[in-house]
This record gives C-alpha cells, structure tokens and sequence, in this order.
C-alpha cells in the first residue's frame, strides 16, 4: 500500500476511533471522579445518552442570535475533527503536503477557540460574555507556552512535524527522559489543560458564576447547538491527551502500514487515552481551581520551563 | 520609451488631470469624477508595479541642472511589489471614496490632495536615487497631511491629530534626509547605485543605518515613534485611514527593506538585533494598547503598529541569521516578513473600510455602543469578519500563512546542519518566537473582541439598532479586500514564490510552489497547503452536515426572546458584555505596562449602606510611551517658548538693539 492511500486509511480509523472514544472518555474521567469521590456516578456511557437526548430535541435559540450560534459549534466540531486527522495517534504516517506541523495544529485548534469564544457572545448575555472573555484571556497567555513547547520538541527532530517527533522518539528512547524533553512535556501539559478548561485553571463541574470560563459560554446553546459544542470540546481533549501520551509512550503507533499494526496502533492509543483520562481525573481530585487572576503565575510559570527547555536544548545539548 | 517608463508618466498625467478635475468639477459630481480618476490612477500603479515585479526594465529619466546623478524612476522588482501592494490599496480606497465621501471629507481640497497622495505613494518605492526619493516622500507626506485635515473645521481632535501628524513626519523626513546625507557624503553621488558602494560596516553605514531607523520606523508606526497612529488613523475619514494604514505604512517598510537588503546588505550583527528589539517590543506594545482599546478605529490602529512590529522583526531575524550564513533560514524569515507585509495591506484595508461602513451607518466608533451589526449590515459583517481572521492569523487567511514561514524560520534558524550556529541566535530565536506567540494570542483576543461585540449579540444603542448596510459601491470594495485577504491565504506557493524574487538571488532555493497553490520551504523542509487544508476539513464537516440536517428536519428549532438569559427574563441589552468589560481580565493582567487609571463611586441607598443604589465606574487607559516620554520633552518645549516670548516680546526698539549687538558680534568676530 503506497503512502498517500495509508495516510488516508489512518486518518480515517482515527477520526472513526475518537467520534467513539472521547464520549466514553469522558465518561471514565467521571465515573473515576464520583467513585473516588464516594457517589454512585452515573456509568461511563452517560455522554453518549446526554448525546443523542440532546439530538433529539429541537434548539430554542434567542431571536437576537445570528448565524454565529448555528455555524460556531459546527466550525469547534469540525477543528477538533480536524485535530484527529492531523495528529499522530493510531500512525505516524503524514499526508504529504499537509503533514502534521505543530504551528498548523495549533492554528486548527484556535479556530475552535475562537468559534467557541464568538457563540459565547452572540447570545447577547452577561454570562456569555464574561465567560467569552476569560477564555480568550486564558487563551491569548496560554499561546507563548504551546508555541514555544512545541519548539523545544521540534529542535532534536529537526522539524515540527508531529510524526517526525514521535518517531524519533520511538527510536532513541533516550530523549523522552531528557531533562529538556521532561521540561517541556510539562509545559506541554499546562497548556493543555488550560486549553481544555480543565483543573486548575477551570472547573468543569461548576455552574457557579464567578468561577465559570467554559460552561458560561454554552449556557445559551441548547439542543444540537449544545451538543456539538460538547462534542467538539470532548474530541479536542481526548485528540490532545492521544497526543501527550504518543510523547510519553510512543511504543505501539503505527510507523509501516500492515492490518496488524493498525489493529495494536488502535488498541494502544485507546488504552494510552483512557489510561490517562484515569490519571487525569485521579490528579483532578487534588487539585482545587485556581482564581482566575492567579491563572497569569501558573502559565508564566510554565513559559518559565517551555523557555528553558529550548535554551538549554541549545546551548546544553 | 520602455513600458514602464510610459506607466509613471501615464500616472503622472492623469494625477495632474485628477487635481484640475477636482478644482473645476461641480460638488454634485466631484466624488464620482474625482474616485473615478483616482481608480485609474491606481490601476495604471498596479499594471507597471506588477511590470515591474515580473522583472521588466526602464523607467523615467529627469536630466536636471543641479551637480548631483539625475532623477531616475526606474522600480527594480521590489519597488514593483511596493508599487503593486500601495496601488492595490489604492484601487480599494478609490472605489470606496466614490461613496463613502460626503460633507467635509468631499471637499475640493480633499478631492486636490487624494490624486496627490497615491501618486506620491507609487513614485516612492520607484524612485532610484535619493533625491527622487525624497520628492516623492514629500509629495506623499503632503498628500496625506491635507487629507486628514479634511474634517478639522468642525472636529477639534483633528487639527491636534493634523499637528501630531506634521511633527511626526517631518522629524521622520528630517532622519532620512539626514541618512541619505550622510550616504552621498561618503559615495559623493546620490543615486542609489552609488550609494550601494559604501563598505556596510564602515561608520557612515552605521551611523546612516541609525538615522533610516529612526526615520523609517517613524513612517512604518514602530515604537517609540508611533505616537501619531492612535491620534492621526481614527481621526482621518476612513477611507483616508485605511490608504494610510494599508498603504503609506508599507513604504516605511519599503525604505527599511532599501536600506537593509538594497543599499547597506550584510550588515553587521547588531543592526539585525536593533531590528529584532524595535519589532518586538512595537509588536507587543502595539498589540497590548489594541487588545484594551473600546474604540474601533484606535484599535485598528494600534493593530498596525503590531503587524509593523512583526514586519521588522522577520526583516531583523533573517538580517541575523544571514549574519550567521544560515542562508536558508534568512531567505524565508525575508520572505516571511515581505508576505506579511503583503497580508497587511490586504485585511488592514478592508479593515478600515470595514470600520468606515460601521460608521457610515452607525456614526459610532466606540464599540461599546455598537452590537448586532451582523444581522443588520451582513455584506459589511462578512467583510469585517474574514478580514478580522487574518489579521488573528487564523487558517486559511493570508495572515496565517505570512506568521507560519516566520515561525518555521525562526525554529529552524538556531541550528545549522546540527551544530549551534551562535549564542545570540539561540537566545534571540526562542525569545522572538516567544514574542510572536503571545502577539498572536493577544491579536486573537483583540479581533474576537472587535467583531463579537460589534457584529453578534444585540444592539447597545439606538443608532446600532437603526443601521442599514451601505452602498453597493462601498459593499464592493469590502467585499474585493475580503477576496484578497482570502486568496492571498490560499495560493500562498505562487505568492511566495513571486515575492521571493525580489530579496533573493536565488528564489527557488528559498521558496517553491507546491501542490495547488501550496508553500514549500525547500531549505528548511516545511511545507503547507491551505487549499488541501481546506478539502480535509470539507471531508470531515459532511457526516457532521448530514446530521444536522437530518436532525433539523426532524427537530425544527424554536425562536423564542430570550432562552435563558443569564437566568433572568428581564436581561436588558446594556446587562451585555462591552469592549471595556471584554477586556477587563487583560488589563489587570498587564497593569504595570498599561497603568489604568479607575474611578469607582458607589451610591448608597439612604436607609441603609449595605445596599447599593448606583454604582459608577470611569476607566481610562493612556499611551505610556507618550506620558512619560514626549509629554516631558513637550513641556520643556512650552517652558522654552514661555520664556522666549519674554525676549520677544513684540516691540521693535528690542528688536533693532538685537540687531545692532548681532552686528557688532560678528564684526569682532571677523576682525579678530
């Protein structure tokens, strides 16, 4: 099988694979969370029937919202769609002239962004707009850490090409216990979790308005509209999560095609994702939410070791 | 006569016929004729820029009398794509102005000054010796200054803004006059041919390079002289702004592209890292006021100064790494920076014309009274919006593939072939990029900001709920920036490929087209293609597509007031978030750079002062560069003119007893 035919098979067993497992994802990290936390939780199929709840009820949308409320989680939905195409999760073989470049995965993910951010002010509320405004606060600090982890990761691999990243680190293991490659991947981590408004930087359970970032933003999304916001927030966790677990244990990613890597390539990432998903909630229980204009110290912090990751990569390595 | 040769002269005549046209037309038709002529004019810009980018030849020669090289209009590729970006801003304004003026903004003077303003514009990238040059700066220069004035009878922020404005162009013609000087001192001729003699390291170089710096930085908004943008862009009509912002400012990227690539090549290393520093502290500064800014036009302008910023640190990265023969690297941060600037005129200008429609319908600049627009003025929406996406850099716009070659070049700048190529580049590469990231983050904000509350949500005042969308000659110039902003993003392969041409010897080492109309950095390994880009994300939104619309014909949606409201059903529209609450989180954030001064008074009810009747809070945010760095300078001028008005004191026994000591000086003086 040539490259240009393999490519398009991965891709679309990943997006297949992640359609179905970011709802059960989701479903873990909550179900871990209320066994932990000593309720009886509602099992980890529950997204998936507050999915099709949501499809089959018909959106009640405020006379004064415009197209935006319609096409917004439609645009978020297709970003994080797109971010498991490009990401090298079940293979590490790239489309040839789109191959997955950190800068280019990053762009894809801040159309979500700023979909989500736009929805968030089109319902023409307080609430929308405060949380509208954290986000893209959060969002507008987060970018020098992504970006400059992102650099760090590229200079052994001599590109930001996602794939050539993971496959070099497959084939010199040594490299992910680096201290550079340590730094950054928790850089990396921050980032990424303040992109998916999880702990600490936003609470994902809350309702509560002075701690909303996330949720104030879908308050007035109802029906379809809300699902594909969900959907699409959910795809964006579980497609990052594949990703920082493919830095951490790249064994088990497809590198040549053949029916049995692509078999093991799917069973790992589902096993890796939902591993960490586990580990994510368990750390979640630790952690309380930060105020947001503490949010600023966390992420200089984390610029702190993205930075250092690629001086000393240079000037140590 | 070459073709190019006949292309300037043809600009010039129709110029001339453009300003008798305005001196003689009646009011009735003197926008039609004078937006008409000045589209030619343009149009004529765009032919010979592109002539001349294609690597065709000739030009204008002026024999003069004076003992110095005579005047030569002669664009060499670069000067083409200068020529091509100002009149390709050019063809927008124009269309737009046939329209958009009425009132003051129509006047004869202004009508005068248009034609004068965009020949000026053209003749300055093709000019090829330094007096030519300056001529045509100046000429350029004056056609914006009157311009900007056009309103000044019944605005007194104008006539502030148009001395801003004077003051800050002449010390900038003042720089470049000075560097040029100093260039035809040493080379003892004054076209650029002899002045590319002169040794880059020699102390004339450096001294002029310090001059260009500060004259052309002046003209391309980069901090500390970008103090006129926040008075001078919003003040202007806005069809005046966006020729400014789209336009005028990327001949100060011209002339720092001239200097640096053109006259003074391989500099040393610290030029390059003067470069970086002004670039990314314009960039971030910029970036900052803008994100903060409630008013549509000063954020705009503020925006410039960021994307000037970037321009000049790209120009700075790839003067350093060439410094460090990392020729690859160099070549695309070259490119980069060009394609940026390119990108800029693009979304700028729809930005503004954008912003002008907003105005034209609304008469409101402050974003806090606007909202809902989108529904309203949709064609002006979609214009704004996708313009807004590129200046975000959000794929698939032009922005978006300008700051993705910048990016990959700084990355790939700090090594060569596996081996640290300097000190200096390790640090300086993952600072800029640093720099470029947080930029990027704030421009997003900033633009979300910029549309979201003044297109989506509801009207916060009664002039925003009245708007009706704009002439169809207005909606076409929109909607052709939009266009471009659009294509420029998405065949950016035989953009680069062209732009590539005029900085590099050797274009195809340093950019290919690939793909359909993909990028590809062979020297560094990078390749993008939006269109594919596009496909994939076309492939994937189907099954989302299908779904919906199965779901919608099943579940039809409701249209109800208000669904939630915040929990309330009595949700007013002024309960909504403004510009200045948007912003709130950012400027506590960065309060020790932007040094808000808040006012808050809090009313009591009378019974009891644990209840709150009214609350009242004023917030004022100021340009820090400005109070603390020319308000001083400023005073000390005033102290000076208060103490000479003492010696001068208007009676003329003082002024002949002045007189009569002056003589006696220098007739001491020449006896001795």
């Amino acid at each position: 099988m040539n490259a240009a035919s393999s490519a398009i098979v991965i891709a679309l067993v990943q997006v297949v694979l992640f359609v179905f497992l970011a709802p059960l994802l989701m479903g873990v990290i909550r179900q871990v969370r209320a066994t932990i936390e000593g309720r009886a939780g509602s099992g980890i199929w529950q997204p998936w029937r507050d999915l099709r709840k949501l499809l089959a009820k018909n959106p009640v949308r405020g006379i004064d919202s415009s197209w935006m409320l319609r096409v917004g989680p439609v645009a978020l939905v297709v970003s994080s769609l797109l971010l498991c195409v490009l990401l090298p999760l079940v293979g590490t073989i790239p489309f040839a002239l789109i191959p997955s470049d950190l800068f280019v995965i990053v762009s894809v993910m801040l159309i979500g962004v700023v979909a989500l951010a736009l929805v968030g002010l089109d319902g023409g509320t307080a609430f929308g707009g405060m949380g509208s405004s954290r986000h893209m606060t959060v969002a507008a600090l987060v970018e020098p850490t992504l970006l400059l982890s992102v650099y760090a990761f590229s200079i052994p691999a001599g590109t930001s090409t996602l794939s050539v990243i993971v496959e070099t680190r497959l084939l010199s293991p040594e490299l992910i216990i680096s201290p550079v490659s340590v730094l950054a991947l928790v850089a990396l981590s921050i980032a990424i979790m303040a992109e998916t408004a999880r702990l600490p930087i936003d609470n994902p359970g809350t309702h509560l308005e002075v701690t909303m970032l996330h949720e104030a933003m879908t308050l007035e999304a109802s029906g379809r509209d809300l699902a594909w916001l969900e959907v699409g927030s959910w795809l964006k966790l579980a497609a990052l999560l594949g990703l920082v677990s493919n830095l951490v244990v790249p064994w088990g990613v497809v590198t040549d095609f053949s029916a049995l890597g692509l078999a093991i390539g799917i069973v790992s990432i589902a096993v890796k994702v939902l591993v960490l998903g586990v580990l994510l909630s368990v750390g979640e229980i630790f952690l309380a939410k930060v105020r947001l204009f503490q949010v600023p110290e966390l992420l200089a912090g984390s610029f702190a070791l993205a930075f250092l990751a690629v001086t000393a990569s240079y000037l140590v390595a | 006569m070459t073709g190019i040769g006949a292309g300037l002269l043809l600009q010039l005549g129709l110029g001339a016929l453009a300003v008798v046209t305005a001196l003689v037309a009646a009011p009735s038709l003197r926008s039609r004729a004078g937006g008409i002529l000045s589209t030619l004019i343009a149009v004529t810009g765009f032919v010979t820029g592109l002539a001349a980018l294609l690597g065709a030849t000739g030009g204008l020669l002026i024999p003069i009398a004076l003992p110095m090289d005579p005047l030569l209009l002669a664009p060499d590729r670069l000067g083409g794509l200068f020529m091509l970006i100002v009149s390709g801003v050019g063809i927008l304004v124009s269309l737009y102005s046939m329209s958009s003026t009425r009132g003051p903004d129509a006047s004869r003077t202004a009508w005068v000054a248009m034609p004068v303003f965009l020949v000026g514009m053209q003749l300055v990238p093709a000019a090829t010796d330094s007096v030519s040059f300056l001529l045509a700066w100046e000429i350029m220069t004056l056609g914006s200054t009157v311009l900007l004035l056009a309103d000044h009878a019944s605005r007194a922020t104008v006539a502030s803004a148009g001395i801003w404005y004077s003051a800050m162009s002449q010390l900038s013609f003042f720089f470049i006059l000075a560097g040029f000087a100093v260039l035809a001192a040493v080379s003892g001729g004054t076209s650029f041919a002899n002045l590319q003699a002169i040794e880059p390291g020699s102390w004339a170089a450096n001294v002029a390079f310090v001059l260009f710096l500060l004259g052309f930085g002046g003209k391309a908004e980069l901090v500390p002289l970008h103090v006129w943008v926040p008075r001078v862009l919003p003040e202007a009509p806005s069809h005046v702004s966006a020729a400014m912002s789209g336009a005028m400012v990327k001949i100060g990227v011209y002339g720092g592209l001239l200097v640096c690539v053109r006259l003074l090549p391989d500099g040393p290393v610290w030029w390059g890292i003067a470069i970086m520093l002004v670039g990314g502290a314009s960039a971030l500064y910029g970036i900052l006021q803008a994100s903060v800014s409630s008013d549509l036009k000063v954020l705009l302008a503020y925006s410039t100064t960021e994307n000037m910023g970037l321009v000049f640190l790209g120009l700075g990265a790839s003067m350093l790494l060439r410094g460090y023969d990392a020729t690859a690297a160099a070549d695309a941060a070259l490119v980069a920076a060009l394609l940026l600037a390119v990108s800029h005129a693009a979304f700028k200008s729809t930005l503004f014309l954008g912003a002008g429609a907003v105005i034209h319908a609304t008469g409101e600049r402050n974003l806090d009274r606007l909202g809902g627009l989108g529904v309203r003025m949709p064609v002006t929406a979609a214009a704004f919006g996708v313009a807004s996406l590129g200046a975000a850099a959000i794929p698939v716009t032009s922005g978006f593939v300008a700051e993705w070659m910048l990016l990959q070049s700084l990355i790939h700048g700090g090594r060569l072939d596996g081996a640290v190529v300097s000190v200096a580049a390790s640090v300086a590469m993952p600072l800029a990029v640093a720099v470029i990231a947080l930029t990027a983050g704030l421009a997003l904000l900033t633009f979300v900001k910029a549309y979201g509350i003044a297109f989506l949500a509801r009207p916060r005042s009664t002039a925003a709920a009245n708007a009706r969308e704009v002439p169809a000659l207005m909606r076409i110039s929109l909607a052709l920036g939009a266009l471009a902003v659009l294509a420029l993003g998405l065949l950016p392969g035989p953009v680069a490929a062209l732009v590539a041409t005029t900085v590099s010897p050797d274009p195809t080492a340093a950019v290919q087209s690939v793909g359909l109309g993909g990028v590809s950095l062979p020297g560094i390994g990078a390749v993008l293609d939006p269109i594919m880009l596009v496909v994939l994300s076309a492939l994937v939104a189907i099954p989302v597509l299908v779904a919906i619309i199965v779901s919608a014909r099943r579940h039809p949606h409701r249209t109800v007031d208000l669904p939630w409201g915040g929990g309330g059903s009595r949700a007013r529209p002024r309960m909504q978030y403004t510009a200045t609450s948007y912003a709130e989180p950012l400027v506590r954030v960065f309060d020790d750079v932007l040094k808000p001064s808040r006012d808050v008074q809090v009313t009591h009810v009378a019974e009891s002062r644990y209840l709150v009747e009214r609350v009242r809070v004023e917030q004022s945010l100021s340009d820090v560069i400005e109070t603390r760095l020319y308000r001083p300078v400023l005073n000390l001028f005033q102290r000076y003119g208060l103490v000479v008005r003492h010696v001068a004191n208007g009676s003329i026994h003082r002024y002949l007893s002045y007189s009569f000591v002056a003589l006696l000086i220098v007739l001491i003086v020449v006896s001795l």
